[in-house]
């Protein structure tokens, strides 16, 4: 299994350099180190999300909740810098990851506590956690002007070639890395989505890990919030409107099986730098930006079929066992 | 520790009478909250108890409801279709294409019908054919219909449909009844007896409480799931004809969402996301709930992202107070 997954990152490593190099012969620069640089600030935020995706799908679950909960704190960091111009970035940042956080705590509880399907709790609150957006804002908008300078040019500020907002994201990818691969947490995630029954055998409390990878979605999402509001110098209520579904995308092109315990944080990465590059590379050789929908869809299905034939285990299997199927649900 | 128990219902030592079985019902309940929303929005606005304007907000559900019939088999059966919005946008599109090149109303139902049973097809091929799960597939299926939309219209949108064609979003079959309030209730009535009456429902039945089980008793697993797609497809289809007949017009962003609102209608329902339980009956009423809550805070002049706030809020509560009423019983016993 580990060699296959091996597989999965080099497979992937090799298709995004394929793709990079056909682009390049379209397009003069397109493999300049330079853009190369811009794409991955571009997909920061996406690979940010992505993990935070990543360790709540590990668990057997699903959080659709992530662009909601990014539009509700960036909505609110942006309206608090718009009328205290004068607080600290820092207190800020934490005041995003905390929002996020309690957002992602809310979906946890749901989850652990009363055990009701994350697919349902996270769609419930998708639909209110935007309207809470709205319902802040009274559905105006907080633009550039409003921001204070230091708010918006710190992620853009350059250290030692890359934006900050790049290596917010690479110190994100080395700590969930940590996390999950080094700490007893990302052992007891990997265990609760891969064999439910043996974690807790195993003494691993099933619903407090959910409830931990929950909340880590969250708090990536509040930081992203900032992030995006930043980036994209606007707050409203439709921001990242979708793109809940571009992290799981993310997540399944990199090999993170939807049924829990199997996947790495090489695969995520990965995954979102494709549909970065993807993004990046159609207005340069000339496709329509409206066919990005299409394409990203057709990336999803096609690895949902390669992902099934990688789990497939070996041997043949006269009947379908019902542990796999649970996760439909 | 429950979360390793594989089966789903707990099967009581004896069965209390019928007249308190059928009182303790998600259905009654339901009903109970219906009457309660329908009282209070009487009181709230005095535009409500108006026939008219009742024949108007059955609009707010008739095509979901359409969709959620189908949804409920399926999700029943333990599987999920969040692909329904975009198959009408897609469905929508073809016959807005249709339309602009002088095909008549009959092509352009059955072009809409039929674009619904290729998605359908598609999604039923690649979850029971492929054996993929089906929460992953619909989400991709759904960013494909809904892009190819998108690359078909961009920010364009399709208008001049014939008239003839506006009777199935905007006619009225007799007095106040719309041609499609009829429609929901033919098929509220096929889906019933589909579900509940047929050798077809009992497999759905069967499929979703024991999948295993099912295999080993003969029923056509894979087959029945298919069915169950395509059947879907064909409703957003139906749904996606009602949709563009009322609104004239296809933008590629149509009915943006309704995937959601779709799902908390199946589960507000009574059936159970991890499949295995459920009535139409059910389905039904909920459709009604949902329905006059969203047009009561209309009169209200409740916004509409507001209305989602409620709508996420009675998916959730829903959801939350049998699992902590059963919690409590289970305390004080």
């Amino acid at each position: 299994m580990n060699r296959l997954l091996k597989n999965r990152e080099i497979l992937l490593t090799v298709i995004i350099a394929a793709m990079i190099a056909g682009f390049a012969t379209r397009a003069q620069g397109f493999a300049s180190p330079g853009n190369l640089a811009n794409i991955f600030n571009d997909t920061s935020i996406l690979i940010i999300l992505a993990l935070g995706q990543m360790t709540v799908i590990l668990t057997k679950s699903i959080d659709l909740s992530v662009a909601a909960n990014l539009a509700f704190t960036g909505m609110a960091v942006a309206m608090t810098n718009a009328a205290y111009p004068d607080l600290p970035l820092a207190l800020l940042i934490v005041m995003a990851i905390g929002i996020g956080a309690f957002l992602g705590a809310i979906n946890g509880y749901l989850v652990w506590a009363l055990r009701i399907p994350p697919i349902v709790v996270t769609l419930g609150t998708l639909t209110i956690y935007r309207g809470m957006a709205f319902v802040l804002s009274g559905g105006g908008w907080v633009n550039a002007h409003q921001m204070a300078p230091s708010f918006l040019n710190v992620p853009r500020m350059p250290v030692i070639g890359l934006p900050i907002l790049s290596w917010i994201a690479i110190l994100i990818v080395l700590g969930a890395w940590f996390v999950l691969t080094r700490l007893p947490f990302g052992r007891a995630a990997y265990a609760s989505g891969g064999n439910p029954t043996a974690a807790i055998y195993a003494g691993i409390d099933i619903g407090w890990t959910k409830f931990i990878a929950f909340v880590v979605s969250g708090a990536l999402a509040g930081l992203s919030g900032y992030l995006w509001v930043s980036r994209y110098a606007v707050a409203y209520v439709d921001i990242a409107a979708g793109f809940e579904l571009d992290t799981v995308a993310a997540c399944v092109i990199g090999g993170i099986s939807i049924a829990g315990g199997i996947g790495s944080v090489g695969g995520a990465v990965l995954g979102a730098l494709f549909l970065g590059v993807i993004k990046n590379a159609l207005p340069v050789i000339g496709i329509s930006p409206f066919a990005q929908m299409a394409i990203s869809g057709i990336v999803i299905v096609l690895a949902v079929v390669f992902n099934a034939r990688a789990e497939r285990k070996a041997g043949r299997i006269i009947l379908r066992d019902r542990g796999a199927k649970e996760v439909s649900a | 520790m429950s979360d390793v128990v594989s089966s789903k219902r707990v099967i009581p030592d004896r069965l209390g009478s019928k007249t308190s079985r059928l009182l303790a019902s998600w259905e009654v309940l339901l009903f109970g909250v219906a009457v309660l929303i329908f009282v209070f929005n009487s009181f709230a606005s005095p535009y409500f108890l108006n026939a008219w304007n009742l024949s108007d907000a059955t609009f707010n559900f008739t095509e979901k409801a359409m969709i959620a019939f189908a949804m409920a088999l399926l999700v029943i059966a333990g599987e999920i279709d969040l692909s329904v919005a975009a198959i009408i946008a897609l469905a929508s599109t073809a016959m807005g294409a249709a339309a602009q090149a002088g095909i008549g109303t009959p092509g352009l139902v059955a072009i809409g019908i039929g674009t619904g049973l290729v998605c359908g097809a598609f999604n039923g091929l690649l979850v029971a054919g492929l054996r993929l799960p089906s929460i992953v597939v619909t989400i991709g299926t759904m960013s494909l219909f809904r892009g190819i939309s998108y690359i078909v219209l961009g920010d364009q949108a399709y208008g001049k449909y014939p008239s003839s064609f506006a009777y199935f979003g905007q006619g009225y079959v007799a007095w106040m009844f719309s041609f499609e309030f009829v429609l929901f209730i033919i098929l509220a009535a096929a889906f019933g007896i589909l579900l509940h009456a047929t050798n077809f429902g009992r497999q759905v039945y069967v499929i979703g409480n024991n999948e295993f089980a099912a295999r080993f008793s003969g029923i056509p697993v894979e087959r029945v799931k298919f069915i169950l797609f395509l059947l879907t497809g064909v409703m957003a289809g139906v749904a996606s004809v009602c949709l563009t007949s009322r609104l004239g017009s296809t933008r590629p962003s149509i009915a943006q969402g309704w995937e959601l609102e779709v799902v908390t209608m199946v589960v507000l329902g009574g059936v159970s996301i991890l499949g295995g339980a459920g009535t139409i009956a059910g389905v039904v009423i909920a459709a009604f709930v949902m329905g006059l809550v969203t047009f009561g805070l209309g009169l209200l002049n409740v916004p509409g992202i507001v209305m989602s706030i409620f709508v996420g809020l009675l998916l959730i509560i829903t959801i939350a107070i049998p699992i902590i009423a059963r919690r409590i019983k289970e305390m004080s016993r």
